[in-house]
């Protein structure tokens, strides 16, 4: 069972020009929230979003941000 | 734990254990309840699983000793290292969140225990989790390669057996009855600070209204009188982890206060058990605590569960203060108002 917390709160953004499309977000999100679409990063779940971080931290061209809580 | 030593370039490397002994596991109970909690670490460093060589597996993980024993015990029959960081004794994801399980820890006990000289690849596999706290292209620029493996210890075994491939399932937090679980004992106890006001000042009532009993005779119907609030503290900080995704609502502290008014119309209907005054005044103060008790106690659980973002708490903690608050001011005077009716 998928757990949802509280809707339209998380404060994920990406920036699609700077995305290089490598896929790393999508291998450290703990809650499938990332899609690969035309080469692109893409957010697809924003409510399943804990922002916990990990794919900010590990995003090399930094195109991802996040008001990040401390897990 | 350890089962000998393996003699390597880089010196001596303790050999360790892939079962738990029973120690282990009553130890592990005990820091479920939190016993011992803040001192239950494993040295930092590097450890060998099995008969390793220069092209076993890296897996790196934190020195909270709960941790390291999850992760040996599916390693049985396997051949690699563990590097283990310091995390001050904190998990791996805790730690990632909060910075310790991160690239100067990492990078730091890298070139303590010489990892270049004794491998000969450069790949090193962290849990999926660690990523809040590590950055691939940072430790990359030191020479290692960073490869995220499964969420969980369980799954490494098929992880590494599939030329480190993660399926769909390996990726994904997952947060089971048994998950929650034993949570709730941590949950329950550090609960008690917002259940146990109520008791002096149930107490302060008693003395207050009642003229013609005994100090002890006080003690013990204000214990009893406590009882339906230390329900509600079991409903917030036990019933709700367990029983969470079939309690309505998506906040925490309205899962809280969903159970804490199911417990109040069977209070409103049961309270001279507890040998409450038959006063309507009186049964809505205790509502009002129990309401305040199993909702704020409830969304406690937001910190320990595995989906909640800071957003969500924030927003359900600044509302959830203010109702708390409330109910607990309403409850108050109700109580006064009794009182001052009594004469």
């Amino acid at each position: 069972m998928k757990h949802k917390y509280i809707p339209n709160v998380a404060t994920l953004k990406i920036d699609k020009d700077k995305c290089i499309g490598c896929g790393m977000c999508i291998s450290v999100c703990p809650h499938d929230v990332f899609e690969l679409k035309d080469k692109k990063a893409q957010i697809k779940d924003l409510d399943s979003c804990m922002e916990c971080g990990a794919c900010v931290k590990n995003c090399v061209v930094k195109a991802l941000n996040v008001n990040k809580g401390v897990g | 734990m350890e089962i000998g030593e393996i003699n390597t370039s880089v010196g001596v490397i303790k050999k360790i254990s892939t079962t738990l002994s029973l120690k282990d596991k009553i130890d592990g109970c005990k820091v479920r309840w939190g016993i011992n909690r803040f001192n239950y670490t494993v040295p930092t460093g590097i450890y060998a699983v099995g008969n390793p060589g220069d092209k076993a597996p890296v897996l790196v993980t934190a020195d909270y000793k709960l941790t390291f024993d999850l992760l040996r015990k599916e390693l049985s029959g396997l051949d690699l290292w563990i590097l283990v960081i310091d995390t001050k004794g904190i998990n791996v994801w805790c730690a990632a969140g909060k910075g310790t399980f991160g690239n100067y820890e990492l990078l730091k006990v890298l070139n303590k225990v010489k990892l270049k000289e004794l491998i000969s690849h450069n790949t090193l596999i962290l849990p999926q989790l660690g990523a809040p706290g590590i950055a691939a292209h940072v430790i990359k620029k030191a020479g290692f390669q960073v490869v995220y493996g499964p969420v969980r210890a369980e799954d490494i075994r098929e992880f590494l057996g599939n030329g480190m491939v993660k399926t769909e399932s390996m990726k994904r937090v997952r947060f089971d009855f048994k998950d929650r679980l034993v949570l709730t004992p941590m949950e329950f106890i550090p609960d008690l600070k917002y259940a146990a006001p109520f008791l002096p000042l149930i107490f302060i009532f008693n003395l207050l209204i009642i003229s013609n009993k005994t100090i002890g005779e006080i003690v013990i119907l204000t214990l009893i009188n406590y009882i339906p609030l230390f329900i509600a503290l079991v409903a917030g900080s036990v019933l709700v982890p367990i029983l969470l995704p079939y309690v309505p609502f998506r906040a925490f502290s309205l899962k809280g206060l969903t159970l804490g008014l199911i417990w109040s119309f069977a209070f409103y209907k049961i309270y001279s058990l507890f040998l409450i005054p038959d006063s309507i005044l009186v049964k809505i103060a205790y509502i009002c605590y129990i309401l305040f008790i199993s909702s704020y106690s409830a969304l406690q659980f937001t910190g320990s569960s595995t989906y909640t973002s800071l957003s969500g708490t924030t927003k359900e903690t600044i509302a959830s203060i203010i109702w708390g608050g409330l109910l607990c001011v309403v409850g108050t005077l109700l109580l006064i108002s009794y009182k001052l009716m009594m004469g």
